[in-house]
Order: structure tokens, then C-alpha cells, then sequence
């Protein structure tokens, strides 16, 4: 067992874990933290999204241990501090961007962190950004126009529709 | 995942010490160790974390004008870092698996994998890269031995990598899109002493450099000079992504493409 200690949403916390234990797993059966959510375990889809000192980064595909010290940002530290909803929350829901909402958590992490580099992206540079992401619903336009919408642009009329 | 400690040291020489412990492992990125661990397909008593060694990461130059990137460097940071000093590995880089992952997976872990589809083994030997570690330098045309064989010795750790940078190169990648590898990728460069092409993706016996093809654009770097060159499919991958038929075929179009796009 090793003792990690990290900030989460802007608390301090510390723990005890193994040295398989990962980032996903000490959220959220240490922390409770159960908005991060594994999806695939696999590092495919992506709704396990957080962000590690900043970058967005896989958290089934990562050891607690290796976040010890970090600067760690979920899903449950998105919204206001008045807990309304922050503008790309907002947006998801202002444009229908989820379906079953599983895979939310990390498209709003991976939107934050795409927004914080890129604050103005193309249609086409939020689709590239989101290849890590998955929806099981396939409501990917739905995602990209709440995305546009959260960057302050027009949302695009989407060739499906 | 079998249990294992992890350890995080914080220099070269701790990294090495701890490696020499039985069955110890190297940890990288762990974009590939951690879904493989997960499988149950490796049983390490200890993973020796790299990325918190501060004198394994980076980008500089070099003396000699090349590219330097230290072995723990995301595939991110090179992406940024070398947009423009060396667009060619930064395009490559930068269309690695998915941001996350790119934020996560080094340099160094993904050439001591080697794995037959991954991108930067086809920009070390494109580039004819010098791989530089604890003990020695390798040069990527004796570094590459195989679908995931390298010339690394037990416990031998990438430091640095060095590029020498062409006049003119390109990453084309056919992607496989559930995965994001090379179903097909091809990195072409033009020095001034030549062409190099390598391969990655096709061959079952991992990345390798396509020596007709460098010839033929040695003396014209055009697609048009690929024209008379013919792709066997012997000893190319099959599976349930394309036939070695289907990927002989996408070394010549993807090479084309590569080289119109450095051009």
C-alpha cells in the first residue's frame, strides 16, 4: 500500500491504495466521487475523462499513485460556485448533448479541456477532439453543437439533420 | 490486475536501480502497460514509473541541429513543442490515439513496445533517429528487431531520442478507427543524402523502411515516381481489419500521399 496525496476539485485529499489501484477506481470507491464513470475499463470511450494538472487524461488508464501530488479536476467540480451549471453543463443541456447520459462526465471534461486551449473550434476540431469520447446513444451532434454553443458560436446546422 | 508496488523515482540512476530488481518493469505512459496489465498478460512485482524523472522530459535542439526529445515527453508535448522546428513529427505526434491518450503515452514507451501499428516507430526509423539510453546510443536502423523486439537490453531504459531533421517530410496515416493505430502508416523524409521511407502497421515484422521506394524518390521526390513500384503482400499483417493484400496495396497509397504532402 502507498499513501497519495492530491487536491480534487480544489480539497485536499489523501488516501491509502495498492499499486494497481487506479485513478478511476480511488474517485470513486474512495472518494465516492461517482460522477467519473467507466465505461469500457479499456481506455476507449472516454467517460472517465479528469483532469490531471490541467490535461485531460484517461483515469482508467492511470494509477492512483502516479496522481500523487496532482492538481485533479472531475466532473463534480465543473459547476458554478453557486452550483448552477457552468456554461458547457449549461449548453449540454440547453442543446439535448446527452441521451442516457453515461458518457457525459467525460465529454464535458474533454469539451473543458479542448475549450481551455481552443476556446473558438471549427465544427471539425471538436469532432477530432472527441475521437477519445464515446456515446453509446450516438448523439454526437447533439454533443458538438452544445460544444459550439459553449465556445460563444453559432451552432452548426448538422448534415444528418 | 495481479498486485505490484509502484515506485516513482525522481533520476535516471534511482530509475536503473530500482529496474534491477526482479521482475521489475518500466512504466511509461501506461496507455498500453496498463490496458496489458489489466489482461492479466504481464505479472511485474514492481512498475518503475519514468514520468516524474525531470531529466527525461522535454524537447531542445541539439548541436547538430537535431531534435531532442527526452524519453517520458507525452506525445502532446512533442506535438506542440516541435510544430515548428520539425512539422513532420509533430503532425505524427499529434495524431497519435486520442487527446487523452496523447497526454499520457511517451515516447520512449511506445518505441521500447514497439508495437507493429504504432506511429513513432515509423518517425525513429523515417528519420533515422538515434535512440539514446542509460547505457548507450542505438541507432534506429539496429534498434528495430521485430513485431514488438527491440535491441534493448533487461532493464535498458530510453532517455532520449534524437531526429535529425529533413528538408521536407510527412506522417500518412490509414487509420483504424476504433483503435486510432496505423491500419497503414508511412513516414517519408527527404535529407539531403536521400530519401527515407519507413512503414508501420503492415508488416508482421513490425516498422521497416521500403527500400525501393527510397530509391525511386531519391532521384524524383514526386508520387508519380512510385508508378513502376509493386508492394508484395508476403509477410504483410491479416486480420479481421484488412487482408495483407488490402495492406500492401495501402503502402504504395499511402506513401504517395505522404510524399504529395511533403512536397
Amino acid at each position: 500500500m502507498a499513501s497519495v496525496t492530491m487536491t480534487v476539485n480544489g480539497k485536499s485529499v489523501s488516501g491509502d491504495v495498492e499499486g494497481r489501484t487506479l485513478m478511476s477506481d480511488f474517485l470513486r470507491n474512495d472518494l465516492r466521487l461517482t460522477g467519473t464513470h467507466i465505461g469500457c475499463d479499456t481506455s476507449q470511450c472516454g467517460a472517465c475523462v479528469i483532469h490531471v494538472n490541467g490535461e485531460a487524461v484517461k483515469s482508467c488508464t492511470m494509477f492512483a499513485v502516479e496522481a500523487d501530488g496532482a492538481e485533479v479536476a472531475t466532473i463534480e467540480g465543473q459547476a458554478n460556485t453557486d452550483g448552477s451549471l457552468n456554461v458547457i453543463q449549461q449548453a449540454f443541456q440547453d442543446h439535448h448533448g446527452l441521451q442516457c447520459g453515461f458518457c457525459t462526465p467525460g465529454m464535458v471534461m474533454s469539451a473543458a479541456a479542448l475549450l481551455k486551449d481552443n476556446p473558438k473550434p471549427s465544427e471539425a476540431e471538436v469532432r477530432e477532439y472527441l475521437e477519445g469520447n464515446i456515446c453509446r446513444c450516438t448523439g454526437y451532434h447533439n454533443i458538438v453543437k452544445a460544444i459550439m454553443a459553449a465556445s460563444g458560436q453559432d451552432v452548426p446546422a448538422v448534415a444528418a439533420e | 490486475m495481479y498486485a505490484f508496488e509502484i515506485e516513482r523515482p525522481s533520476t535516471i540512476a534511482d530509475a536503473i536501480k530500482a529496474l534491477s530488481e526482479e521482475d521489475a518493469q518500466a512504466l511509461g505512459g501506461g496507455q498500453t502497460l496498463i490496458p496489458t496489465l489489466k489482461q492479466r498478460l504481464a505479472m511485474p512485482a514492481t512498475l518503475v514509473s519514468l514520468t516524474g524523472i525531470g531529466e527525461m522530459q522535454g524537447v531542445c535542439i541539439g548541436d547538430n541541429g537535431e531534435v531532442c526529445v527526452g524519453g517520458a515527453t507525452n506525445h502532446a508535448t512533442v506535438a506542440a513543442e516541435t510544430a515548428a522546428s520539425y512539422p513532420g513529427l509533430s503532425g505524427l505526434a499529434g495524431n497519435i490515439g486520442d487527446p487523452a491518450v496523447r497526454n499520457r503515452g511517451t515516447v520512449g514507451g511506445s518505441l521500447a513496445n514497439n508495437d507493429p501499428s504504432a506511429c513513432y516507430p515509423a518517425a525513429a526509423l523515417g528519420s533515422g533517429a538515434t535512440i539514446i539510453t542509460n547505457t548507450r546510443q542505438i541507432a534506429a536502423d539496429d534498434y528495430f528487431q521485430g513485431m514488438f523486439e527491440t535491441a534493448l537490453e533487461e532493464g535498458e531504459v530510453i532517455t532520449e531520442v534524437r531526429f535529425p531533421v529533413p528538408e521536407k517530410s510527412h506522417y500518412e496515416k490509414f487509420v483504424q478507427p476504433a483503435s486510432r493505430f496505423a491500419l497503414v502508416g508511412v513516414f517519408v523524409a527527404k535529407y539531403a543524402d536521400g530519401v527515407r521511407v519507413a512503414v508501420t502497421g503492415a508488416s508482421e515484422n513490425g516498422v521497416y523502411r521500403w527500400s525501393e521506394a527510397e530509391t525511386a524518390l531519391s532521384s524524383d521526390f514526386s508520387k508519380d515516381a512510385l508508378d513502376g513500384l509493386t508492394v508484395p503482400a508476403d509477410g504483410m499483417i491479416a486480420d479481421l481489419h484488412g487482408s495483407s493484400d488490402y495492406r500492401a496495396h495501402l503502402v504504395k497509397v499511402m506513401t504517395g500521399r505522404a510524399v504529395t504532402a511533403a512536397a
